[in-house]
């Protein structure tokens, strides 16, 4: 398959919000599916217990009737298609629907999802962040609690060399991604953003190694592309991670004078940096843990103090952007909350930044088109500072 | 009646009195030698603080005052100008533009500077920032108290025993460090003892709004009656003294069959008794409140009294296990509870204190307690077949507070309410 073709699978794939490709999966398997939302869970879990992880981004820009019932207008919209989503039955191939902590909003929604539906099993997944020996040890309690919920739900024991099996499936996977990255930095003219982004998507929905075939196949047909460089300006997408843009609106940014060359959209696929080490000795479930709590990116669901804003910093660096875009989802505490201190970290190594609100139906493409646009020329004629 | 204004002004005036000598020595912490712990209200480790021999500052009562004397706004719009988004919590931002206004607290003196931040981190994301934040104004040290969630409504031993290795490990060193001494054990064992009294005599207050009429208001007084056991003061002898004397205030109503004492004097003539969900709002507190009493509505029980702690299912600090009492403390906090249980603790108000209905006061800034609300709305109905009314304001920002609207809203409640009783 050529690159076209990919994508063109992937868009539908993207957009179906009757998750047909999971409800084949379901019936030709006969497994359990384990829903989770943004950003991360350790999906190494779920696959080793013989069941599909499945990430749940909200619904696009479709219309929302009936999650606005359950949520006032100040809260971000992807609870609410979400939850649209599940009251209409499209998401009742769920077995298992993981909230991992982030913040309030998908925190509360797991609770509400025990009220309304009741035959899911239903888990918040805390998270540490408390990154040494103390935090570790509860993090490999809870990954245990977990590990024992999915054998018995999926009546699959969950063993050392599953485990290990998975983890080495994802370490592919993860390798693949990073490739895809640096392919995508190094070449931004042969792999569009937009691309990337349905590429990304689909790890929420397909099977592991299906995916990782993929983005290979992807990236051999990207390399043989012909397509003229232009005159672009680099930049750094920061504080998509959760609630995501309409597709339209990616295309708007490329559009805008802008190649993408790194971002923090369907983040929960790229949290872990490099590959989970996995030596004979290791406890695959410590090794698991210690990943998490040593070796991600850095995201403004972490409590981090110190070292706020060198992340981006790097990726700024690394990348050879030019400069930052902040882009978030409307009420969007985590992500808004962060944006000064990591405006002030730019601002101090003077990278040029901008920024902007969405939500996942906006309707002011035009308007952040013409705002990055206009920041893309700015950095064109006087540089990044 | 006379008496009943002497001891009403007895927790009162111990009340004001703490708050203006706590101010007092906060703004000569340095000359004193005092180090100065910020920390949040929620799951907040007063007695350890005071065992160190150290001053709490609570940022959200700085912001909530700030919200009552009226500063709050121009404090918010300082935060949006130096780049804060208008769409997170005010009080983070209200706490921003005080500080680049000079850090001057509700007493007019100046709060000192932090030497430690202590995130408590217990049942609101928004802290986690708040102090990072905090961290780069200040550039203090900060150590975390992560809190887990009650996810499955329950404290698991794990989530316990996580909270416990972190004090022990993490946070007493780092609070040790900065106080430079070593903490006493015998010091905390006292201040244990004395929360645990204060707790008792607390719930029997809340308890008091079985009553008919109701001798408390459970909300708009309750906020008043959370101030020392939430704050810098729970563990101390004063704190016990307030609540002695509340609770024989409360006693005294009881017998003469005396409502609570609102702004415009004592209010016995009570035609509903509400529970109420979710944070007041502070800039128009007073205006509020009268919207309530005003039409003869009583506030018998509410959730954000348990905010900062919930005793009523028996939960006390135990000098004897100060460690995992503690942790329970912490893990015990009203928004550290999930959506299934706060509207369990809601439907027990409904029935315990004969509630004719509900009201959700939801906070544009508070995701913590308002993602959720509308379902919790439409539950609560259904499960006590009583009216419940929904509202909007916002905290401190005088921006979302509509006066108008919501005194329209309660009053054809109120007469919901009513008609549906004949
Ligand atoms: S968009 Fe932001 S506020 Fe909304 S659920 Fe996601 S992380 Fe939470
Ligand atoms: S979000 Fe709510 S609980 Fe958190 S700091 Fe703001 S008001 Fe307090």
């Amino acid at each position: 398959m050529d690159c076209e073709e990919i994508i063109s699978r992937h868009e539908t794939l993207c957009q179906d919000t009757d998750f047909n490709y999971v409800r084949q999966w379901k019936a030709k398997r006969q497994a359990k599916v384990v829903g989770f939302m943004p950003v991360y869970i350790p999906k190494e879990l779920v696959v080793a217990a013989g069941m599909l992880p499945v990430g749940i981004m909200g619904a696009g820009d479709r219309e929302i009737i009936r999650g606005d019932a359950y949520f006032q207008s100040y809260i971000c919209r992807i609870p609410r298609s979400t939850l649209e989503l599940g009251v209409k039955g499209k998401l009742d191939f769920l077995d298992v629907f993981l909230f991992p902590a982030i913040c309030d909003v998908i925190r509360n929604l797991s609770g509400m999802w025990k009220i309304l539906f009741p035959k899911v099993f239903v888990k918040y997944l805390d998270l540490p962040q408390n990154f040494g020996p103390v935090g570790r040890k509860f993090y490999i309690g809870e990954l245990e609690g977990l590990a024992a919920d999915f054998e018995r739900l999926s009546g699959k024991k969950l063993t050392d060399q599953s485990l290990r099996s998975a983890i080495e499936l994802y370490n592919e996977n993860r390798r693949v991604l990073r490739d895809l990255y640096n392919l995508r930095a190094k070449f931004p003219h042969l792999v569009s953003t937009y691309d990337v982004y349905l590429l990304l998507r689909a790890s929420n929905l397909l099977e592991v190694s299906e995916h990782t075939q993929c983005v290979s196949a992807y990236i051999r047909s990207a390399v043989k592309r012909q397509k003229p460089e232009r005159d672009h300006v680099r930049v750094v997408i920061s504080g998509a991670f959760c609630e995501q843009p309409p597709l339209a609106l990616i295309k708007a940014l490329e559009g805008s004078g802008c190649y993408i060359v790194d971002d923090d959209w369907v983040l929960g696929c790229r949290y872990l940096l490099s590959d989970i080490s996995l030596t004979k000795q290791q406890n695959p479930m410590e090794a698991l843990a210690d990943a998490y709590l040593t070796d991600t990116v850095s995201n403004a669901c972490r409590f981090e103090t110190s070292r706020k804003g060198e992340f981006l910093i790097g990726q700024v660096k690394d990348r050879s952007a030019e400069g930052v875009i902040f882009a978030a989802p409307s009420f969007c505490d985590p992500a808004l909350l962060e944006r000064p201190m990591l405006q002030d970290a730019l601002s101090a190594q003077g990278v040029a930044y901008t920024g902007f609100k969405y939500a996942e139906n906006t309707g002011q493409i035009q308007v952040i088109k013409e705002e990055t646009g206009t920041f893309a020329d700015s950095i064109k004629l006087w540089g990044s500072r | 009646m006379k008496l009943e204004n002497v001891q009403k002004e007895d927790s009162q005036l111990i009340q004001k009195k703490m708050i203006a000598d706590h101010f007092n020595r906060l703004s000569h912490a340095k000359e004193l030698g005092k180090k100065v712990v910020y920390t949040f209200v929620p799951g907040n480790l007063n007695e350890l603080i005071w065992a160190l021999d150290m001053l709490p500052v609570h940022p959200e009562i700085n912001a909530l005052q700030s919200g009552m004397r009226q500063l709050s706004g121009g404090y918010i719009i300082e935060a949006e100008k130096a780049g804060h988004s208008e769409d997170v919590c005010t009080y983070v931002k209200c706490d921003v533009g005080m500080l680049k206004q000079g850090n001057i607290g509700p007493t007019g003196e100046k709060l000192p500077a932090p030497d430690l931040l202590l995130l408590s981190y217990t049942g609101c994301f928004t802290f986690m920032k708040w102090f990072e934040i905090l961290q780069k104004e200040y550039n203090c040290p900060v150590v975390m108290l992560q809190v887990p969630y009650q996810g499955d409504g329950e404290i698991t031993a794990g989530m316990r025993q996580y909270v416990v290795d972190q004090l022990r490990d993490i946070v007493i060193p780092a609070l040790e460090k900065v106080a430079g001494r070593k903490l006493d054990s015998e010091r905390l064992h006292t201040f244990l003892t004395s929360s645990a009294r204060s707790e008792e005599d607390l719930v029997a207050v809340w308890d008091s709004a079985r009553h008919h009429p109701s001798p408390i208001d459970a909300y708009f007084g309750g906020v008043y009656y959370i101030g020392p056991i939430f704050t810098a003061f729970r563990g101390l002898a004063e704190c016990e003294q307030y609540y002695r004397s509340l609770r024989k205030e409360v006693e005294y109503r009881i017998q003469n069959h005396q409502g609570p004492t609102t702004p415009e004097g004592l209010f016995n003539n009570q035609k509903f008794r509400l529970v109420v969900e979710g944070p007041p709002n502070w800039t128009s507190f007073r205006d509020l409140w009268k919207m309530f009493y005003g039409e003869g509505a009583v506030v018998v029980a509410s959730t954000y009294t348990k905010v900062g702690g919930l005793y009523e299912y028996g939960f006390r600090h135990d000098p004897d296990r100060p460690f995992e009492s503690m942790a329970d403390y912490c893990l015990g906090c009203y928004t550290n509870r999930n959506i299934p249980t706060r509207i369990e603790m809601l439907e027990k108000y409904m029935s315990d204190f004969e509630a004719d209905g509900f009201i959700i006061n939801s906070i544009k800034s508070c995701n913590s307690f308002s993602a959720g609300q509308l379902l919790m709305l439409r539950e609560l109905e259904k499960r006590t077949g009583k009216p419940g009314a929904f509202i909007e304001s916002d905290l401190v920002d005088p921006r979302y507070f509509s006066a108008a609207n919501i005194k329209n809203r309660l009053d054809s409640y109120f007469q919901m309410v009513e008609a549906r009783r004949s």
